[in-house]
């Protein structure tokens, strides 16, 4: 405890002193760091967040073998969880972000990501060519995609009467499916149906689509039987849900009688992604870390154990030909998944979509 | 009682509601399946798996932290404050703003320090959760010993005073030990506020340094094991532990008076 | 203590810093600074990325007025006002009989009501979830009584069971305190004078114990319309409060001056009610 209180009292001193003298405006100088290849990383320790139970529960043992630097690792529950943390402003704390790629490109538009020093990464050669090709960063100048996959519909083959084929399906269940479905409300993916259905593009920024999509969800929103970005696979698995909107690798297609579909009007194509924090200062570990992860055996933990596709073409060929059997997805190759949308960061119009969000929510 | 029957409905009905929920927790502690709709026999399977959760650890000690941290500062300003209150001024308006803090929807007083926190650019940490607790658990802690001032004597500190003794000696040697079941009194209910607490440390924690309720949430959003049961079980034992300490150290200092 | 001493005033002076400096110095950083902040990001324009700028705009405030959002503060302060009033129907005469209690019951009838709030806030409210979910031992019941199954879960009534659940202590604890202090003999000459106990009730012993009343009210009334976890775990994410609304700008949306006029109507609801029960305890006063 006495350790914490000199940290208080300089904080309070800190604050007054500060609001003072007005804390103002923030101006990101953007010149590139020079990072020393050959720095000592036993020196530096790594803070990543990341979501829970998307890496191995050892790998921070296994980083400081490798490495030789201490991993703490943070658990964010959304997107906008460690969004809000990032750009609140001070130092988060935080050297590797997960994120997915819009947010990634809201950051870097920020100018709070480092641009990657791709010497120190020289692994992103197992990379697939089209990993580069994401719309949301091309050439991955700020991120590395750490997994990759699709939206489409999860359900219970047991629980309704005909497998599902269309986004319709959903925002207009059949009679015995209603209250049995879910949808998820991060903005983006809560106007993915009805955007496809109307056969309009994920980052429309048209209002009068977004009129008719908002239609769409409202119409649908009293036979829901709740919005869920987290536990449909768990509701999937007790029975409690029959049909549910979900990312591909969320869907628990391990159980009998569940089973995963991309509906035919098409969807899109996400990426959660790597980033390394401007604010950082232990670059050359956060680099070190990134290229471990890209080493086949160290990312092909992915697919082998939470069953996402991951862009790694090298790891990708080692996963085991038994495993592609049973669950088909993970086989396709990745010029299936690039037929969906690249999700992109939509800037100032975004606030569109809050606002369509909000709209659906609130009605009653 | 008799003359009140109409009024053991609701009294009765209100003890049913308050622990519905808390029995449901205890018996699915200690249920062998993970779904909590069905009995798979007696297990203590998820004390264990809740020994080894890391998370949970890491927001335990945090917690811990915070929670010592902030009921010490808590309880030295606040108490400082409710004798100056009692004893050195009249102003109703410094009164209602040393409360304020615990009258503020927790809400506001999150995004009031998070805009703060931001202005300055301070980085978040567990002192940033550390400094907002102090703020509601100051307020607590001045209500209480402020209530105990208001019962107080203050014919001993006269005299103290008239016998010469200088402000300070009086405020050691006779204040603070009449207020002191005041003082415990509030540290408690500041430590206990905190312990639990979870929308300003969600707002003003640091990604890496969550506090307990923050690592429950992200587990309660990503679908209940019954770990989470062992660990609702656990804090109440340990709270039914307290209380009953609590309640036989009250009897004992009161028997030694 | 007079002007004659001043040596003695220097002192008075020097205790008045020594004992309110600290603690008001760091209300004024923490809280008021804070408060300061966000009362004056209510007039300028958003930051594209939160944050604002400093260019002065009244369009925040003109967004309240928007029907979208005056729904949502509407269904909140209805669900607010439903839970204050449960709350209070359970809650009074609950405190009412552990008043009466004999000593040693009563603090174990107390200390029973605040216990289950020593577990964890979020835990407690998950144990709702697995109470009225459709397979959950509510509805089991019901299907045993052949009334079930009925939608329970993710309805505004599983959102007014969480929100009341979380805050009635706090209308159970003042309201014993007023209760308790009451004088028993006021009673007794009410009753002495002829009146019946239900007419006591209403022309004595509630009229004296509405202070009390109106503090359990605005204890439970203002967290409620704040509270963002209990709508979002028990309401299935299908109904949104003002709590949700304010978090939402400031985590998702990046709004944070329309967050901030949305928190200043929260801080508005409660000083109308800080003032509403400041007048009845005046009133209680000069009755008694």
């Amino acid at each position: 405890m006495t350790r914490r209180v000199p940290v208080v009292v300089a904080s309070v001193c800190l604050a007054s002193a500060l609001t003072a003298c007005g804390g103002g405006g923030a101006a990101t100088d953007s010149a590139p760091t020079t990072l020393n290849a050959s720095a000592d990383l036993s020196k530096q320790s790594l803070t990543i967040s990341i979501w829970d139970g998307y890496s191995p529960k050892d790998l921070p043992e296994r980083v400081k073998a490798k490495l030789g630097f201490d991993t703490k690792v943070a658990i964010h529950d959304t997107n906008e969880t460690i969004m809000a943390k990032l750009t609140a402003g001070g130092d988060s704390g935080i050297d590797v972000a997960f994120v997915s790629g819009q947010y990634a490109q809201a950051l870097n538009a920020q100018g709070l990501l480092e641009p990657l020093h791709r010497e120190l990464i020289p692994n992103l050669k197992n990379l697939y060519p089209e990993a580069s090709q994401l719309a949301y960063d091309k050439g991955n100048v700020f991120s590395v995609p750490y997994t990759w996959g699709t939206t489409g519909l999860c359900y219970r083959s047991d629980l309704v009467k005909t497998p599902p084929t269309s986004w319709k399906d959903l925002l207009e269940p059949a009679k015995d499916l209603k209250k049995k479905i879910t949808m998820m409300t991060t903005e983006r993916w809560l106007a993915l149906p009805a955007l496809k259905l109307l056969g309009a593009s994920v980052n429309t920024t048209d209002q009068a689509t977004l009129d008719k999509a908002k239609e769409l969800l409202l119409k649908v929103k009293p036979d829901l039987l709740a919005y869920d970005d987290t536990t449909f696979g768990d509701r999937l698995k007790s029975g409690e849900a029959a049909m549910v909107e979900a990312w591909d690798g969320w869907c628990p297609t391990s159980e009998k009688n569940i089973k995963f579909v991309v509906p035919k009007e098409g969807s899109d194509l996400w990426a959660d992604t790597m980033v390394i924090l401007k604010s950082s200062k232990n670059k050359e570990a956060a680099h070190a870390f990134i290229n471990y992860i890209l080493d086949p055996e160290v990312h092909g933990w992915v697919p082998a154990n939470i069953l996402y596709r991951i862009p790694n073409k090298a790891a990708m060929d080692k996963v085991d030909p038994k495993l592609l059997e049973s669950y088909p997805t993970l086989a396709e190759p990745p010029s299936e998944l690039l037929k969906g949308e690249s999700l992109v960061d939509l800037g100032e119009a975004s606030s569109a979509y809050t606002r369509l969000s909000t709209e659906v929510s609130a009605a009653q | 009682m008799r003359r009140h029957g109409w009024l053991r409905l609701p009294f009765w009905l209100t003890y049913l509601f308050l622990y519905a929920p808390i029995v449901v927790l205890v018996v699915m502690s200690f249920n062998r399946n993970k779904s909590p709709y069905t009995w798979g026999g007696f297990s203590l399977d998820w004390y264990g798996r809740l020994a080894e959760n890391d998370s949970i650890r890491t927001g335990l000690v945090n917690t811990l932290i915070v929670a010592l941290g902030s009921t010490v500062l808590s309880t030295v300003l606040g108490t400082l404050l409710a004798v100056g209150l009692a004893r050195h001024t009249r102003s109703r308006l410094l009164d209602a703003l040393s409360t304020l803090p615990a009258i503020l929807p927790d809400l506001v007083i999150a995004i009031g320090l998070l805009v703060f926190y931001s202005a300055i650019k301070l980085t978040l940490g567990l002192h940033s959760v550390l400094i907002a607790h102090t703020v509601f658990g100051m307020a607590f802690v001045t209500a209480v010993v402020r209530a105990r001032l208001g019962g107080m004597d203050t014919s001993l500190e006269e005299a103290s005073r008239d016998l010469g003794a200088a402000p300070l000696t009086t405020f050691v040697k006779i204040t603070l030990p009449t207020l002191a079941p005041g003082i415990v009194a509030g540290a408690l209910l500041a430590f206990t506020l905190s312990l639990d607490e979870f929308v300003i440390a969600f707002f003003t924690a640091a990604p890496s340094e969550p506090t307990l309720p923050i690592v429950i949430y992200s587990m309660v959003r990503f679908g209940v094991t019954p770990e989470i049961n062992a660990l609702a079980t656990l804090l109440l034992a340990v709270s039914f532990t307290v209380v009953i300490v609590a309640q036989r150290l009250t009897r004992l200092t009161e028997a030694l008076r | 203590m007079t002007a004659r001493q001043p040596a003695r005033l220097l002192g008075k002076a020097a205790g008045r810093v020594a004992t309110m400096g600290p603690g008001f110095g760091f209300l004024t950083v923490f809280m008021l600074v804070p408060l300061a902040l966000v009362l004056s990001y209510t007039v300028f324009r958003r930051g594209r990325f939160g944050g604002v700028l400093y260019e002065p705009t009244g369009e925040n405030f003109t967004r309240l007025a928007d029907p979208l959002y005056l729904d949502v503060v509407i269904g909140s302060v209805k669900l607010a006002a439903i839970t204050t009033l449960l709350a209070l129907l359970l809650g009074y005469p609950t405190a009412y009989l552990i008043a009466k209690l004999p000593a040693r019951w009563k603090v174990i009838a107390l200390v029973a009501v605040v216990l289950p709030f020593w577990t964890n806030f979020l835990i407690r409210t998950y144990a709702w979830i697995v109470l009225l979910n459709s397979e959950g031992p509510v509805n089991s019941g019901l299907k045993a009584l052949g009334l079930g199954p009925v939608e329970l879960l993710y309805t505004d009534g599983a959102i007014v069971a969480g929100l009341l659940y979380a805050y009635l202590p706090l209308m159970i604890l003042p309201l014993y305190s007023a209760v308790e202090k009451l004088d028993p003999e006021l009673r007794e000459a009410s009753a002495n004078l002829g009146a019946r106990p239900a007419r006591t009730f209403w022309s004595v012993t509630l009229p004296l114990s509405l202070p009390g009343v109106l503090t359990g009210c605005v204890f439970v009334f203002v967290p409620s319309l704040g509270n963002f976890v209990i709508p979002e775990l028990l309401g299935g994410g299908r109904r949104i409060m003002v709590g949700n609304l304010i978090r939402d700008q400031f985590l998702k949306a990046r709004d944070w001056p329309f967050g901030s006029v949305l928190a200043l109507a929260v801080i508005a609801v409660l000083v109308l009610l800080l003032f509403a029960q400041a007048w009845a305890a005046r009133r209680a006063g000069r009755g008694a």
